[in-house]
C-alpha cells in the first residue's frame, strides 16, 4: 500500500530519527511511504483566524500534491498533522476560505485537496493493525513500562482531529502493547507541555513539562514516548528523569529493524 | 467601548461570545491560568463588553500555548482560544506590535532546538 508522506521541516534536521525510523518501519509492515516532492513547511501551529489564509497555504498545497498522485497523505509530526488537518476542515466546512484559497489556486482548492490525511499512528491502527503489528514483532519490548505523551496537538480540537477520545485516548497505549511493552497510564498524558513559549518564557513552559514528566515518572514509567519534536524538547529542558524518545525508535526496535 | 475592534474580533474569530454562561471551566483548564493577568471567560466576557484596548494591551495574549483545552472543554462551545487568537492578532498586526524579533533568536537556541518551535513562535508572535 502506498501513501504520499508528509515530513515537516523538523523531521529533516532535529528530529532525523522520528522520520528515519517511522520510513525503515513503515517498510518492514509493506507500507510505501513516498515523500511529497514540493512540500513546503506547515508553520508549525494553526491559525484560527478566519482571515488568515496566506498561512494555511502550504497545507492546501500539500493536499492537492498528494491528490495528484491519487494517495491519501500521511503526516507524523504531531503539530504538522494538526495545521494540515485542521486546514483541510477549514477548507471543507468554509465557502470564504474556499473562495480564497481558490482564487489563489487557480483552480477548485476544496475538490483539488480532496484527499484524506492520516497521522502515522491511525495507518498502524487502521491500515496495518496492531495485530498484524504484533505478529511482525521480532524483539518483543517485554517488561518496559512505557508512558504515551499526546499532549494537545494530536488529539485536540477533538471534533476536527477525530483521532481518538480526546479526554480517555487509547491509541498509543494500544500500541503499546502490540510490541509488547507495558503501557503507563497517567493523569497529564493530553495535557500541554508549554508549546512555543519557550521562547518567550522558558520558566513558564518549564512548569508545565515538569508536571507532564513527573506525573508519567511518578506513576512508573521507565520511558515517555512521543510524536512532537517540540514536546521531546520541552520535556528534556525541564529535566525529565526519564528519557523521552519517539515512538516510531521503540516500533523500530520490536520490527528488529533499528 | 470600541465597537469597531469588538467587530473585527468576533469577525475574525467566528466565536458567538452570547453563547458563554460563565462557568468559567476555560479558566479552569488553562495550563496558562496562572501566567494570566486575565483569563480564557474574561477574554470572552470583555469582548462581549468591547472592552478589546484592555486585553490588546495585557502580557496575558502571549501567555496562551494554543493547547485547545479551553475549546475542547467548554460546554457551550464557545472555543475561548479563537478569542484569544484573534485579540492577539489584532495587537501584532499593529505597527510595531511584534511580540517577536529575528535578533533575539540567536540567544535563544541551543544545539537541540527544533525549527518547528521558532517557526511556531514567529506565527504567534509576530506579523
Ligand atoms: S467554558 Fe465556555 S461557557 Fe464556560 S466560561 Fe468558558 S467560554 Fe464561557
Ligand atoms: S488554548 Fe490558550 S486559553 Fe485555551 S486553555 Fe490553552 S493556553 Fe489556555
Amino acid at each position: 500500500m502506498t501513501f504520499s508522506y508528509y515530513p515537516g521541516c523538523t523531521l529533516k534536521t532535529k528530529a532525523k530519527e522520528l522520520d528515519g525510523y517511522a520510513r525503515r518501519s513503515a517498510e518492514a509492515l509493506g507500507i510505501t511511504l513516498d515523500e511529497l516532492a514540493d512540500w513546503q513547511c506547515c508553520g508549525g501551529v494553526y491559525t484560527t483566524a478566519k482571515d488568515e489564509i496566506a498561512t494555511k497555504l502550504s497545507s492546501v498545497r500539500a493536499l492537492m500534491s498528494a491528490k495528484k498522485e491519487g494517495n491519501a497523505l500521511v503526516t507524523l509530526c504531531s503539530a504538522c498533522h494538526n495545521v494540515i488537518k485542521q486546514t483541510k476542515h477549514e477548507l471543507d466546512t468554509n465557502d470564504d476560505m474556499n473562495l480564497r484559497a481558490s482564487n489563489y489556486m487557480g483552480c477548485n482548492a476544496r475538490e483539488a485537496a480532496d484527499t484524506e490525511v492520516i497521522h502515522y499512528l491511525e495507518m498502524l491502527r487502521d491500515v496495518v493493525g496492531f495485530d498484524k503489528i504484533k505478529e511482525k514483532v521480532v524483539n518483543p519490548l517485554t517488561g518496559r513500562k512505557i508512558a504515551a505523551y499526546y499532549g494537545c496537538l494530536l488529539l485536540r480540537p477533538g471534533k476536527t482531529m477525530q483521532f481518538d477520545n480526546p479526554e480517555n485516548p487509547k491509541i498509543i497505549e494500544d500500541f503499546i502493547r502490540a510490541i509488547g511493552a507495558t503501557p503507563v497510564i497517567y493523569p497529564m498524558r493530553n495535557e500541554c507541555c508549554g508549546g512555543y513559549i519557550t521562547v518567550k518564557d522558558a520558566e513558564a513552559a518549564k512548569k508545565n513539562s515538569t508536571a507532564v514528566h513527573e506525573s508519567a515518572a511518578g506513576f512508573g514509567a521507565d520511558c515517555i514516548i512521543t510524536a512532537c519534536p517540540l514536546c521531546r524538547y520541552n520535556l528534556i529542558k525541564a529535566e525529565s528523569p526519564i528519557p523521552v524518545i519517539y515512538f516510531t525508535e521503540l516500533l523500530a526496535e520490536a520490527l528488529g529493524v533499528k | 467601548m470600541n465597537n469597531n475592534l469588538k467587530e473585527e474580533i468576533i469577525r475574525t474569530s467566528g466565536v458567538n461570545v452570547l453563547k458563554c454562561m460563565r462557568c468559567g471551566k476555560c479558566s479552569g483548564t488553562c495550563p496558562s491560568y496562572g501566567e494570566m493577568e486575565y483569563h480564557p471567560h474574561q477574554f470572552v466576557y470583555m469582548v462581549e463588553k468591547g472592552e478589546i484596548d484592555k486585553l490588546m494591551d495585557s502580557p496575558s495574549i502571549y501567555k496562551c500555548l494554543s493547547c485547545f483545552a479551553c475549546v475542547e472543554r467548554c460546554p457551550r462551545g464557545v472555543e475561548p482560544a479563537k478569542i484569544v487568537e484573534a485579540v492577539r492578532l489584532a495587537a501584532t498586526r499593529r505597527q510595531g506590535g511584534n511580540h517577536l524579533t529575528a535578533e533575539e533568536i540567536p540567544c535563544i537556541v541551543d544545539d537541540d532546538t527544533p525549527g518547528q518551535l521558532l517557526v511556531s513562535a514567529f506565527r504567534k508572535y509576530k506579523k
